[in-house]
């Protein structure tokens, strides 16, 4: 497997985590899920250069994400879990409290 | 002594105003009087030496502007022309005063009338006997505002408020012209004052001058621009519209405007330029016109005036074309004495009017008079007495001058001369004709107005009385005391104070004009007196009455007695249209439209507009604001992987500019 198709798949890893927060209009849980798809490409495309570049900087780079990731959707599912007790929904759309 | 003449009617006018409440109304009323008395024997000793004797006297008060060549002073002249001004301005006013204290006594504010009374003539005096054209034209508006003050003595009357404001704003018309005449003689002779000018004046003539983009003969220019500046304050044809109006004053008031002082300064003002005119004949033609139209249109409106006050305005209208086309034949002195004789006759046929309207109980309309020969007979032999000086009775005031100047313009063999000479005899006509119905409506005839008024009226008391005796014996005796004084063939009396070409003048060719031509002013003045007394005559009056109701008559006497229906022209196309371009124009339009909305209020709107757009962005849904976000993330990226090929193509400032002003045109929540 070369470097450009681990980029590849890196990429549309990304690129369907980006898509998914601007197009999903229903559920916030999505939403974190397409950061978690977005920080999994990311930490797949610092794999293969750290494997690429045979520098190992890359992988204790992808342990940190790892560990970050973890904790943002700890805390981002605390926060969910805390606003569903409140407004008895998660749906996007009724998520209009900051209109400016 | 000749500082005394101005300073003696200002201590007048400073008196009787700041002191007027410890004076009382009598007390100022005999202050100003006897200090006008004193300046009228000033005046006379002054016309004595300057005129009689031929020393005419300059004094160079104080400088005024010192920048380069400008140089006007404060100045007095005092040559013939101005003695001559100074004893009628300061005789009708002197009578005037005197005849106001007893007029005016009841009101509660006479020490005030009093006072303006004398501001008037102050300012009256400063006009004729300044010695630059800055200084007189000090005097020209300082005559247009006293003459304000007086015609809104009343000032709780609606009407007065209007007049005066229509008199104010005529002569500022004239006014203007005049200034501008002063800034081009300026710039032709680098000077205003009236030595200079007139001592360069023939070495100018041929000057030409550019006005409005079109080269035009200085001295006509300058003539033109003075005679607008005439036109307003002597009320000629065009500018007339404030004087019949004026008559809102007190009737005192309107025997000093009419008869001595403001109308007389336009008069004044073309004698005392009389050495540009002379090197004009253009104006000077254009100025006959205008005199001649301006008398014939002013006698034909008098003929249907039935307000007692209104008829003798329109006489005085009449009579002021009479002067001006007498200046337009270059015959000056004819003019000014014509204006003399004029001031003593008008003088007593308005304070005659004001004597009558005092006895009636203030009425003023002669349909309700009728029959005051027998209770008034002091008063209706004086105005008779007028009333022939003004029809021009062979032997009294007006026949000396008024005859005269129509013999002259008869001997003038230009256009000019014959167009004045027929205008100025139909004028005669129909000023005997008017005159003598004035005389007929009012002083014969059967009592047209409520008993109790006939019951109360009284002649005259003795204040009221001594100015008509003395203007009665003016009105006799100027003309016969003055003629060769004034006009006679050769009279070194003017001096060069004014200026006539001998080609101009045709005074001698006058004395040999054919029989006919020398008789049909006084035939046609018998005829319309004997017209004017029949016709109103209570035998005939039910026959005139018929000829108003056919559709011709009908239709003449409207025109006529809407006074040719100037005003409602002036209304309808020049007030009018003025006022609504005012409000809907420049105030609606411009003012509160262009410049609002490119100034302040536009500026607050459009960013207000902005501010709401750039609000809208933040719709509070997630998911703009990761579009949002990304595309700000692109937009950042690209611009800084192209910073390079950008960096030659724009400036990044613009750009922020541009986003900026294209957050603008999104619509707002409003509009939609």
């Amino acid at each position: 497997m070369s470097l450009i198709h681990s980029l590849h798949v890196s990429f549309v890893v990304f690129l369907l985590g980006l898509v998914g927060i601007y197009l999903n209009r229903k559920n916030i849980i999505l939403v974190l899920m397409s950061i978690e798809l977005m920080l999994l490409g990311i930490n797949l495309n610092l794999l293969s250069f750290s494997v690429y570049l045979d520098d190992l900087l890359g992988q204790i780079f992808a342990l940190f994400i790892l560990t970050v990731a973890a904790a943002e959707s700890a805390i981002g599912l605390a926060i969910l879990v805390i606003y569903y007790r409140l407004r008895r929904t998660i749906d996007i759309e009724f998520i209009r409290l900051m209109k400016g | 002594m000749y500082l005394c003449i101005l300073s003696l009617p200002l201590l007048g006018f400073l008196g009787a105003s700041g002191f007027g409440r410890f004076l009382g109304g009598r007390g100022a009323g005999v202050f100003t009087t006897s200090l006008l008395l004193i300046t009228f024997v000033f005046s006379c000793i002054c016309f004595y030496e300057v005129g009689i004797c031929g020393s005419p006297c300059t004094l160079k008060v104080s400088p005024w502007f010192l920048s380069e060549y400008w140089d006007p002073t404060w100045g007095l002249l005092f040559d013939p022309l101005t003695g001559v001004m100074c004893v009628v301005v300061t005789s009708v006013s002197t009578l005037v005063h005197l005849y106001s204290t007893s007029y005016m006594g009841e009101d509660p504010h006479l020490p005030r009338f009093m006072s303006y009374l004398s501001l008037f003539t102050f300012f009256m005096l400063i006009l004729i006997t300044g010695d630059n054209f800055l200084q007189m034209f000090v005097g020209w508006e300082g005559v247009g505002l006293a003459s304000y003050l007086l015609i809104n003595f009343w000032f709780t009357r609606l009407q007065a408020n209007k007049s005066a404001i229509k008199a104010m704003l005529m002569n500022r018309v004239g006014d203007f012209g005049l200034a501008l005449g002063i800034f081009t003689i300026y710039i032709l002779f680098q000077s205003v004052n009236f030595e200079t000018v007139f001592a360069c004046a023939p070495h100018l003539s041929e000057e030409k001058i550019i006005f409005f983009g079109f080269e035009l003969h200085a001295y006509t220019l300058i003539g033109l621009l003075l005679f607008v500046g005439a036109t307003g304050k002597s009320a000629q044809i065009g500018l007339h519209t404030w004087l019949p109006d004026a008559m809102e004053g007190p009737t005192p008031v309107s025997a000093l405007i009419h008869a001595a002082t403001m109308v007389t300064a336009g008069v004044f003002l073309i004698a005392r330029c009389s050495p540009l005119y002379e090197y004009a004949p253009d104006a000077l033609g254009f100025i006959a016109f205008a005199g001649g139209m301006t008398a014939f249109f002013a006698a034909t409106t008098g003929l249907v005036q039935n307000d007692l006050k209104r008829v003798i305005a329109y006489s005085t209208c009449s009579q002021l074309g009479y002067m001006v086309f007498a200046c337009g034949l270059s015959h000056y002195d004819l003019g000014v004495f014509h204006l003399a004789n004029h001031a003593f006759f008008k003088a007593l046929l308005f304070l005659g009017a004001g004597s009558v309207i005092h006895a009636m109980a203030g009425e003023q309309d002669m349909r309700k008079l009728g029959g005051l020969a027998q209770v008034l007979p002091f008063t209706y032999g004086m105005m008779m007495l007028g009333t022939l000086a003004l029809v021009g009775f062979p032997f009294l005031s007006g026949f000396y001058s008024k005859d005269a100047l129509l013999e002259v313009s008869c001997a003038h063999y230009t256009l000019s001369g014959d167009f004045t000479y027929f205008l100025g005899c139909a004028a005669a006509f129909c000023t005997s004709y008017y005159s003598f119905r004035l005389v007929s409506l009012s002083f014969l005839g059967e009592p047209k107005g409520p008993r109790k008024t006939y019951e109360g009226a009284h002649e005259a008391p003795l204040p009221m009385a001594i100015p008509l005796i003395i203007l009665g014996v003016g009105s006799l005796f100027s003309g016969y005391l003055g003629k060769d004084l004034f006009v006679g063939l050769g009279t070194p009396f003017w001096g060069n104070s004014i200026s006539g070409m001998a080609s101009h003048t045709t005074s001698l060719e006058a004395e040999y004009i054919s029989q006919t031509m020398k008789h049909l002013p006084f035939v046609l003045t018998v005829i319309g007196g004997s017209l004017g007394l029949g016709i109103n005559s209570p035998a005939f009056s039910p026959n005139a009455y018929k000829m108003k109701l056919t559709s011709l008559g009908r239709s003449l006497y409207i025109f006529l007695n809407r006074r040719w229906l100037f005003d409602k022209v002036y209304n309808d196309w020049i007030g009018r249209p003025s006022l609504s371009f005012g409000y809907n124009v420049s105030f609606k339009t411009i003012d509160k439209g262009v410049l609002e909305i490119i100034g302040p209020f536009g500026i607050t709107e459009s960013i207000r507009n902005l501010v709401k757009h750039t609000q809208q962005i933040q719709s509070g849904f997630i998911y703009h604001y990761a579009f949002v976000m990304l595309l700000g993330l692109t937009f950042l990226l690209t611009i800084l992987s192209l910073e390079t090929l950008i960096q030659y193509w724009v400036d990044p400032r613009l750009w922020t500019l541009f986003g900026v002003g294209f957050l603008g045109l999104l619509p707002s929540e409003e509009l939609k």
